[in-house]
């Protein structure tokens, strides 16, 4: 295998690679070790801990409640944020320079604001609220959240789906004398839809782990709020925190392979005009928070490219 | 109208920007060095070191940060003792807990930029080093890494900003910045409004000359292909 950094391995470069790899085992090793003396110094290793989670209980009452809820906020956030983000980032592209300009300001402004404080501010502005009861508070909290600020980043991926069409697109809409609404409606959008739909499911992702913040923050009883009270009942911080950790992985994993399982697709289908936003082009505006000349949406044409890449939120 | 935040001293309202500000200069600094390694193994010609990165990003991407934050306090200070360095000084010990959960958190984000800017390296440029007799030092010094470095400052760029409004996390274990103060002010004070715009226009300070300047130097430096 030859990659930009070095070429097919020869004899000298062959050894060498044997020492390194005898040489990283042992820390490996090492640090394997290390966690273990640790873990059994503390008794963490003892069977009577890590045993609830054999037993239905620990799930029915605990975990899966906690996850459901999890997935509700998750699911909601993201059936409510959709639409929303389509607006802006529709507007963001509009012909007036002052529907462009609110847009363009309200977008910014919300991805230039952690989540967390999105969420304590919702919090605030539902306790004199009539219609909310306290102990659905903190679900509306976290969804609005989670709402104002995945709107905002989902309108960057429209706007980026969109802007990625080939311009021969509007311009034959144009030829045949359609207006800017049905352009936008039966020529862009749909198009559109396909090539950000792999952008649009790794968002989930993002959202999925910031549901977490309201657990603990807000109280809203998800699966991280749940472990608490899990490992309240039974004692089991660490092993508590490792299938907590375990679930998310889980979780987030099926959402990733699915966004690249529908990324793969719509390349090869022929349908679609060849542009694909890659799952990874996502997170790379989500987190941009400042300008829109920054570039962050990188499109992946053909090749895998996806540049924009993650950026841990 | 602003009278109130006389009211909190222990953070005051600068207090906490500058507890986020430093939250985010360390956390930065660690994530890089770790990062940079992970990325060394994610590329290298060594299979086990290839898969250890990989397994570190995929794992420590998929849990939510909240998490590790949490258990930074609840597992490794709780019950395994790690006080790092600092047994009885409880708000130190948070600080360094919620650095030691950034950086592993952020480190994973920083190896991907990397990564990625790596391979916007067309092959042919190294194969044209290699073939013009360069040196593997040589290649990588003069031919690659110059090039990788221009295409890696628009996502570390990302991976910053995303780092700056991640440090908000750290009110968790109770680390004195924004957004616990903003937490103790909104639950306290009448003016709900005022409050939220006071903290948002401090992440917009913070945030948008930082992806400013870096998205303009991005661009700037961009290799033209």
């Amino acid at each position: 295998m030859s990659s930009v950094l070095y070429d097919a391995p020869g004899p000298r470069a062959k050894r060498r690679n044997v020492i390194l790899t005898v040489v990283f085992v042992v820390l490996l090793a090492l640090l394997l070790w290390w966690v273990w003396r640790t873990m059994d110094d503390k008794d963490q290793l003892e069977w009577s801990l890590w045993e609830p989670f054999t037993t239905s209980d620990a799930w029915t009452t605990y975990l899966l409640p906690g996850l459901a809820n999890t997935l509700k906020a998750a699911g909601l956030s993201m059936v409510i944020a959709l639409p929303l983000g389509a607006l802006f980032g529709i507007a963001r592209l509009s012909d007036h320079r002052w529907v462009r300009g609110v847009a363009g300001t309200v977008v910014e402004f919300f991805r230039a604001i952690p989540v967390l404080l999105l969420m304590l501010f919702a919090n605030q502005v539902y306790t004199g609220w009539p219609g909310i009861s306290a102990e659905d508070r903190p679900m509306y909290a976290v969804v609005t959240g989670l709402v104002l600020y995945n709107a905002s980043v989902l309108a960057e991926v429209v706007r980026a789906g969109i802007l990625a069409l080939p311009k021969g697109q509007t311009e034959a809409a144009q030829a045949i004398g359609l207006r800017k609404g049905q352009t936008m409606g039966s020529i862009l959008l749909p198009q559109a839809v396909t090539v950000m739909l792999p952008a649009i499911v790794s968002q989930l992702v993002v959202i999925v782990k910031d549901t977490a913040l309201g657990g603990v923050m807000l109280q809203f009883t998800d699966l991280l709020n749940s472990r608490g009270t899990l490992a309240a009942n039974y004692a089991n911080v660490i092993q508590s925190f490792v299938v907590v950790a375990i679930i998310y992985i889980i979780v987030n994993f099926i959402i990733t392979s699915f966004a690249s399982w529908l990324e793969q697709r719509l390349r090869r289908g022929k349908k679609s005009t060849g542009a694909v936003l890659g799952p990874a082009a996502v997170e790379g505006t989500a987190a941009t928070g400042a300008g829109g000349a920054f570039g962050g949406i990188g499109i992946g044409a053909g090749d895998g490219g996806g540049g924009g890449g993650d950026s841990g939120n | 109208m602003f009278d109130f935040l006389s009211n909190y001293d222990d953070p005051s309202l600068l207090g906490a920007f500058w507890m986020t500000v430093k939250l985010t200069v360390f956390s930065a600094v660690g994530s890089m060095v770790w990062g940079t390694m992970l990325a060394a193994m994610r590329v290298s010609p060594v299979p086990l070191m290839r898969g250890f990165g990989t397994a570190y990003v995929n794992i420590v991407r998929n849990i939510p940060l909240t998490v590790i934050i949490v258990f930074t306090s609840l597992g490794l200070a709780d019950i395994f003792g790690m006080t790092m360095g600092a047994p009885d000084d409880f708000k130190v010990q948070g600080f360094r807990l919620a650095v030691l959960g950034f950086v592993a958190y952020t480190a994973a984000f920083v190896c991907e930029a990397i990564r990625s800017g790596i391979n916007t390296v067309p092959v042919g440029q190294a194969e044209a080093a290699r073939a013009i007799g360069l040196s593997f030092s040589q290649v990588l010094g003069l031919i690659v890494l110059p090039q990788a470095f221009r295409a890696v400052i628009g996502p570390l760029a990302n991976v910053l900003i995303a780092l700056t409004k991640n440090t908000t996390v750290a009110a968790a274990i109770g680390v004195a910045e924004a957004a616990y103060l903003m937490k103790e002010m909104i639950e306290n004070e009448a003016q709900t409004l005022l409050i939220g715009a006071v903290f948002a226009f401090g992440f917009v300070v913070l945030t948008l000359p930082t992806g400013l300047f870096l998205g303009w130097l991005s661009k700037r430096l961009a290799v033209k292909r």
